[in-house]
């Protein structure tokens, strides 16, 4: 079947089988590999990405039912003026040590913080609870994510 | 992993979505958000020839007060329920259950019709379905039926839908300002409930009370309810939890382990109405 999703702004036509889920269209047929495959169970969340704005695991979702839809990755997410301000963040802060949860997590947070411009504390912890890091303890994942919020937010 | 191969209907209607379940039989499959059906696809525990995709059907995703009656249209997704004003107010215990579902990618993406159609017997949504005495329509080549919750729940991971059928809405009577609770005891973060309990204040006095994990399909603790109903003290009723229930004994939990939670989680339940 043929699906056209744009991803990062740019459109792409391709022909895929059925069973491709979104994750391989976007690493193995787009060559984007940024976004990561961690448990491939949905619980680990680094291969979140942007489906229309929404946060979502690219690995419970077939390439199929994105078509016609806009994904962004963390490839999507700087600009010309350097990275988004979640990137930014987590440079800052120190957000990630191995960083193989870390783009499902900027993704999250991104999708967090585009609904909570000024999240609490908690707020920020519920909203990542679908993303695993087995490095950092999350404490400085969530001062990263309170850095972006008080230095541009979500864009 | 990777799914077996299928082929793939994006229905653009509820009339083309119930042409192609009854064209198909049993090799079809609903895709509603997928977050039961292709997880299960991936672990090969589910191979369908055909996916009837009903993800785009937005006229499903719906709520509306009705007559004292909440109705959910079924692609509406637990984000939605957890954060819905009407839902918070007629019927907040659907918001609680909806809340304690997976995490946040995952209730962007769930629904309520594809979370009761799977029928897994810890499934929260079916608890609070269970307890607020919901009914679930289903449309099918038959035309429309109403189905009690109470009768839609028949083993694990089966229900009362017939071939064919579609589960379009969920009708819950409205509950406002009666005081509710979801208790729910997983093993880890983010996971399905070992044992959940799900319970209601009902309009003219007493509680329905409904348990997750304690049998083949979500139950109503009736042994509780009737105690309850006839006086007895909850610290006594709530020893009557497991009546009724047939709780499995397997690699999660012990049959008596969940015995042991039922009672302490609808002891919790009832202590927070």
């Amino acid at each position: 079947m043929r699906v056209e999703i744009t991803v990062n702004g740019q459109p792409h036509s391709r022909e895929i089988e059925p069973r491709l889920l979104l994750v391989h269209f976007l690493r193995d047929t787009l060559s984007l590999t940024g976004t990561h495959i961690g448990c491939d169970t949905s619980s680990c969340g680094a291969c979140t990405v942007l489906l229309d704005g929404v946060a979502v695991k690219s690995c419970t979702v077939l390439a199929a039912q994105a078509d016609g839809c806009a994904v962004t990755t963390i490839e999507g997410l700087a600009g010309e003026d350097g990275l988004s301000p979640v990137q930014e963040g987590f440079r800052q802060c120190h957000g990630l040590q191995c960083g193989f949860c870390t783009p499902g997590m900027v993704m999250a947070a991104t999708a967090l913080l585009a609904e909570q411009p000024d999240p609490t504390e908690q707020e920020i912890r519920d909203g990542l609870k679908g993303n695993m890091c087995r490095c950092t303890g999350y404490q400085m994942i969530v001062e990263s994510v309170q850095w972006a919020a008080a230095n541009g937010g979500a864009r | 992993m990777i799914p077996a191969g299928f082929s793939y209907v994006r229905a653009g209607s509820l009339e083309e979505a119930l042409g192609e379940l009854s064209r198909h039989g049993d090799a079809a499959r609903v895709l509603a958000g997928g977050h039961s059906l292709l997880p299960a696809m991936k672990l090969r525990r589910a191979e369908p020839g055909v996916l009837v995709d009903i993800g785009r059907l937005r006229a499903l995703s719906y709520v509306r007060a009705e007559g004292g009656q909440v109705a959910v249209g079924a692609l509406t997704t637990h984000r939605t329920l957890e954060r819905d004003p009407v839902v918070a107010e007629q019927v907040p215990l659907l918001a609680a259950a909806a809340a304690r579902i997976g995490d946040p990618q995952v209730r962007n993406r769930g629904t309520i019709g594809g979370s009761l159609a799977n029928a897994d017997p810890a499934a929260d949504l079916a608890g609070a379905v269970l307890a607020l005495d919901g009914v679930l329509v289903a449309r099918g080549p038959a035309g429309v039926r109403e189905i009690p919750g109470r009768e839609f729940f028949t083993g694990p991971y089966r229900t009362a839908l017939a071939p064919g059928e579609l589960l379009t809405e969920i009708r819950l009577p409205a509950a406002p300002g009666r005081s509710y609770a979801f208790e729910k005891f997983s093993r880890r973060a983010l996971d399905w409930a070992v044992v959940g309990v799900a319970a209601q204040a009902r309009p003219g006095g007493g509680v329905a009370i409904a348990l997750l994990g304690m049998g083949p399909a979500p139950l109503r603790a009736t042994g509780v309810e009737e105690a309850l109903a006839a006086g007895v003290p909850a610290a006594e009723a709530v020893r009557l939890a497991t009546r009724g229930s047939e709780p499995p004994d397997n690699a999660v939990a012990s049959a008596s382990y969940r015995a042991h939670l039922a009672e302490v989680l609808v002891g919790r339940a009832l202590a927070a109405l």
